[in-house]
């Protein structure tokens, strides 16, 4: 069952109460453009503590092997402002 | 054949339980269906099933517990009345959506307020377009069949909807009556075991239940629902054969009690059609030619075939056991006339709204509304179609 259902798709072919049957499907969805500020993330502030990326709703500060938090992925920021608020270093800013 | 037995309707449905042996029940204990999930919890303690069974803090969470039972793979039961049904009214709808063929014990009670325990259907009727399959039952025995037959019906793949049996608070639920029960093994045979197709539990196949549905799709979701809810038709008469053949008991959409030859007839659900039928036995030997016709299938509602059965009658009573409010017609009139209209049946049609929050309905007050029927038979029309029975008023 993994042909991709649109909008196109009748009624007949979705699949039974819209159950998806995939794993980690919430990447597909990007919620991003629900955004109406955005918080920027500024490095030389940054002392990698690690507080912001637990706080995300989302997928949003990705967190690379070493880890350490890259720069935000907007495909997935809803603009909430919560990294913002926790980062006691002002390395986010919302803007 | 059978183990005779004299139970009450709540000991019958618990008992449906017990040999069902579902593996999860969720239930929160509310009047007058509580001494099911308390019988059977016993049952759990006594180590007579393997159920989990859940001891939620409320109705919503009962629901809830099931639906996540349902959708990890398992089948699950539950048992509630009234104002449960009504803190459950989220989730209910998210168990048929998310098409989890959970089943359900709905003993028949007045939705508050103000307060009052006693039987009417507006629990019922509150979620009738909520997507269930509904089945409503005269005794304790058909409270027991129909619980039998409910998961064959739900689990099935054409279908996939929960269901609901109803019976009469009070009135059947906490009466004792003669039952004839089945053997473990053979119910056990008959239910048989439940393989869902897709399941969370399934770690061959991780997939996500009850994802965003918006504009795009959610139409066409719905729209699988309701063809779900007619398939269910075919598959309830299916069941109810198969039924029939191990039993010798028959379960049609509705019972036709004296209809061969009838000329006015009463509607009705539940346990008032044992006192319908009582009082057309009356009439008839005063040569009144009066009939039932007991819908035990309000949902899926069996449109043509009780068009079909009212056509040709000088003169139809629909009984409703919960007043609508809407300046029209109770739920099971809308249903019969828009039956009967869409089919080209035009018999004059007249609705009681009657036995509300417990009020006895005796035979003698069924007898009034024949009596009423043979006027407008007589007439062959009905003023003021909607009708109340045993109201005290000026």
């Amino acid at each position: 069952m993994s042909e991709k259902m649109t909008t196109n798709t009748p009624w007949q072919d979705l699949t039974i109460g819209g159950t998806i049957y995939d794993a980690g499907n919430a990447r597909e969805f990007k919620t991003g453009d629900w955004r109406s500020q955005k918080p920027v993330y500024i490095p030389e502030k940054c002392k990698q503590c690690g507080l912001c990326f637990p706080v995300c709703p989302d997928d949003a500060i990705p967190v690379n092997h070493e880890q350490k938090r890259e720069d935000f992925n907007y495909d997935y920021c809803k603009g909430c402002g919560i990294c913002a608020k926790v980062c006691p270093f002002g390395a986010i800013e919302m803007k | 054949m059978g183990i005779r037995e004299r139970l009450s309707g709540n000991e019958a449905a618990a008992i449906a339980m017990k040999q069902i042996n579902p593996d999860v029940v969720a239930a929160f204990p509310i009047t007058p269906s509580t001494e099911i999930p308390q019988y059977f919890s016993s049952f759990v303690s006594n180590g007579a099933v393997d159920t989990e069974f859940v001891a939620v803090e409320s109705e919503h969470s009962a629901m809830s517990a099931c639906i996540g039972a349902e959708a990890a793979g398992a089948r699950a039961m539950t048992a509630t009345s009234s104002n449960g049904l009504s803190l459950m009214w989220e989730m209910i709808y998210i168990a048929s959506s998310l098409r989890l063929p959970i089943v359900m014990s709905l003993v028949n009670r007045a939705v508050s307020g103000p307060l009052n325990i006693h039987n009417d259907h507006s629990d019922a009727m509150g979620v009738r377009d909520s997507g269930w399959i509904q089945l409503f039952s005269e005794s304790n025995q058909e409270a027991y069949d129909n619980l039998l037959m409910a998961h064959r019906i739900a689990e099935h793949k054409d279908v996939q909807l929960p269901l609901m049996v109803c019976q009469d608070g009070f009135i059947t639920s906490h009466s004792i009556e003669n039952i004839e029960l089945l053997e473990d093994d053979k119910v056990k045979e008959f239910v048989g075991t439940y393989k869902p197709e897709h399941y969370l539990l399934n770690r061959k196949e991780p997939i996500a239940i009850g994802p965003l549905d918006l504009q795009g799709y959610l139409f066409e979701h719905k729209k699988a629902q309701a063809e779900a809810m007619r398939n269910a038709k075919k598959v309830i008469a299916e069941v109810s054969a198969d039924f029939e053949k191990m039993t010798g008991r028959h379960y049609g959409f509705f019972e036709e009690y004296k209809m061969d030859d009838s000329e006015i007839v009463i509607v009705c659900m539940n346990s008032t059609a044992g006192t319908a039928k009582y009082a057309a036995d009356r009439l008839r030997e005063q040569g009144i030619k009066a009939g039932v016709l007991k819908v035990r299938m309000f949902r899926p509602f069996p449109v043509d075939e009780i068009a079909k059965a009212l056509q040709g009658q000088k003169a139809v009573a629909v009984l409703d056991k919960a007043d609508s409010v809407n300046g029209a017609g109770g739920a099971l009139f809308e249903d019969v006339t828009s039956a009967m209209f869409v089919n080209g049946v035009t018999v004059p049609t007249v609705n009681y709204i009657y036995g509300i929050g417990g009020r006895d309905v005796p035979a003698s007050d069924i007898e009034t509304v024949y009596k009423d029927l043979v006027e407008v038979a007589k007439a062959g029309k009905a003023e003021n179609p909607f009708r109340y029975l045993g109201i005290r008023e000026k």
